[in-house]
């Protein structure tokens, strides 16, 4: 009971610490947008010898011609209420255009998250249970060399390897192959979909597109996971309690998965948080070597475009979930460990 | 000073790694000086007969679309892609350790202010905000340093903030004080130089970070633009033929990538080993 409370408690000063952060995000975007080379509104005028009038209405509707803390004002009311403006060269409200691509972005990203744990957890376990033996040089090894592999390389050559040369992989370009048969719509996450309606060749060529871009990102975030989990868990391996569940004859494995893993969870919690709020935003990357229609693309392409509406609520939403996710990690925190109350 | 070498010799010695990672860099800085100088062919110069060629004996990393030998391209982009990264880190550097100690050393409102606006900058996904910094003042390669500039800037407000914050009631800033220096000079004379070393670890590991950013900006089509040699832009060239089993074009400016990083990052490792007090004994 206290914990709960205690957790909600957590929850609402969390919450409420991340208000002015965010609002400085949103005044941010919004003046950074508005410095932006290129009028919109000569942009999206019909053609090249569009007349003035027509440019001067443009910039009207598009309250272009208003004092720039008028625009502001009306801004942040426009984001209060849920209005995050149209995209010019989608024709789409932009909040209808980014709950439509969340999903292939959250998708891409939380199962690259799990193909990363279950790596680099097993690899920190074992580094950390043989300190200084070969496996420990070698998992460091991979470690050093994947943040050293920018994604975009290692996604192009994991292309050349399983697409061209083995022919394992389809073609790398979207989430569905083109011929397939449309998946439903029903979460936007096409692995759960299809397992939904029991389309399971459906479910196979969803898989299929989803592992060479997700195991991409992997491999990017790597490193991170596994050198915590090591470092941590050497720490808790040399502790009194971990002696005495030994010396009083407990098996090695009872002693390493129940007792120190779960104490040496809490940094890794951290940095999972950290790691997948960095995968959300090094997204556009990804996304742009396999031609994912994910967020990140999406905020690539208006901000080539000079469409200003969809680039500032790709930020604002990525600072919402990067404030979710830290609320998120901050309530497991408190679950894995009830000692850790607001200070 | 001679006692660091000697240590530094030591370290490296006794630290194959860490060597290596001194004479990587060593040959990077060389390379980007000597380029066209060493560079078997014109980077620029295109033959379109000679197109999409493997890697032979007269083109050691092949032919792009274009029929530009890669080798020299690649040996023509160190030079850009070093100077990208070392303009922006020492620039975040220097803004960053400034305004970070005098922050650690005032406290009080200006601490508070720039503590917000730090945490405003960090609740930016950094690679979005670098696009869009980029996006927003021009398309040029000055601004890919000002963005990767500004990204790295939060990091080393925080660290020389935290490094002054606990030295500025030591004995010796007292002293620097009852000696009649002003705070200014307390805090440039005598704060800045004792976190200098802690810094130099961070200089190093973020080089490689600077590397990584800025050639994935032009991997995007931001900042450098073509027919400027550049790592990320090679990558980006070659990303429409790696379908169709020409890897030359993405693999070795790939690897360029990976070795300059890996250089630097391990060049990091080695110098906290150096300056950490602890490894001293």
């Amino acid at each position: 009971m206290s914990v709960a409370k205690n957790i909600g408690r957590r929850v609402v000063k969390r919450l409420g610490a991340s208000v002015p952060a965010l609002l400085g995000v949103v005044v941010f975007t919004f003046l950074l947008m508005r410095v932006l080379p290129g009028d919109p509104a000569t942009f999206f005028a019909s053609g090249p010898n569009a007349g003035q009038e027509e440019i001067d209405e443009l910039r009207r509707q598009m309250g272009l011609d208003r004092p720039m803390y008028e625009q502001l004002a009306r801004y942040l009311y426009d984001v209060a209420t849920g209005h995050l403006g149209r995209s010019m060269t989608t024709g789409q409200p932009v909040l209808a255009d980014l709950a439509q691509r969340l999903p292939a972005s959250l998708e891409l990203s939380f199962f690259a998250l799990i193909i990363a744990l279950a790596l680099a957890i097993p690899l920190g376990i074992a580094a950390a249970l043989k300190p200084n033996s070969l496996i420990d040089h070698a998992v460091r090894f991979v470690c050093t060399l994947g943040v050293c592999v920018p994604t975009f390389v290692s996604g192009l050559l994991l292309i050349y390897v399983f697409y061209y040369l083995l022919g394992l992989a389809p073609d790398p370009t979207g989430r569905i192959d083109i011929f397939a048969a449309q998946p439903p719509e029903i979460t936007g996450f096409l692995l759960i979909d299809f397992l939904m309606v029991g389309d399971l060749a459906g479910w196979r060529a969803a898989f299929g597109q989803l592992i060479l871009p997700a195991f991409t990102m992997a491999l990017f975030v790597l490193a991170p996971l596994a050198r915590m989990t090591r470092a941590s868990l050497l720490a808790v391996l040399g502790s009194d309690f971990i002696r005495t569940a030994r010396s009083v004859g407990m098996t090695g494995w009872r002693v390493v998965i129940v007792y120190a893993l779960r104490n040496a969870m809490l940094p890794v919690l951290t940095i999972i948080g950290i790691v997948f709020s960095t995968m959300l935003g090094a997204n556009v990357l990804v996304e742009k070597v396999f031609s994912w229609p994910g967020i990140g693309s999406y905020a690539l392409d208006a901000l080539l475009a000079s469409d200003y509406a969809p680039v500032q609520g790709f930020v604002l939403l990525i600072a919402a979930i990067f404030v979710m996710v830290n609320l998120a990690i901050d309530v497991l925190y408190g679950i894995a460990d009830p000692r850790v109350t607001v200070e | 000073m001679s006692s660091t070498l000697r240590h530094a010799g030591w370290v490296l010695r006794g630290n194959p790694v860490t060597a290596f990672a001194a004479a990587g860099t060593f040959l990077l800085v060389a390379v980007a000086v000597l380029a066209p100088w060493i560079a078997p062919y014109d980077p620029i110069t295109s033959n379109v007969s000679n197109a999409l060629k493997p890697p032979s004996a007269a083109h050691w990393a092949g032919t792009d679309q274009l029929g530009r030998d890669i080798f020299s391209r690649l040996l023509a982009a160190t030079r850009l892609d070093l100077t990208i990264a070392a303009a922006a880190v020492s620039l975040s550097f220097v803004a960053g350790a400034v305004i970070g100690s005098f922050c650690g050393y005032v406290g009080g409102r200006l601490d508070r202010w720039v503590g917000r606006l730090v945490d405003v900058l960090m609740a930016f996904p950094l690679f979005v905000l670098a696009m869009a910094l980029v996006a927003a003042l021009g398309n040029r390669v000055e601004n890919i340093i000002i963005a990767t500039a500004i990204i790295n800037l939060p990091f080393y407000i925080r660290f020389a903030r935290a490094e002054v914050n606990v030295r500025r009631h030591a004995g010796w800033v007292e002293a620097a004080r009852a000696g009649g220096d002003s705070h200014a000079a307390v805090v440039l004379r005598f704060l800045l130089p004792n976190i200098l070393p802690a810094m130099a670890v961070q200089i190093s590991l973020n080089l490689g970070w600077a590397i990584l950013n800025a050639a994935g900006l032009s991997f995007l089509g931001l900042g450098v633009q073509a027919p400027t040699p550049e790592w990320g832009i090679m990558v980006a060239e070659g990303a429409r033929f790696i379908g169709t089993g020409q890897w030359w074009l993405v693999a070795f400016p790939g690897l360029a990538l990976m070795l300059a990083v890996l250089c630097f990052n391990l060049l990091g490792d080695g110098l906290r080993d150096i300056l950490d007090p602890r490894m001293r004994t």
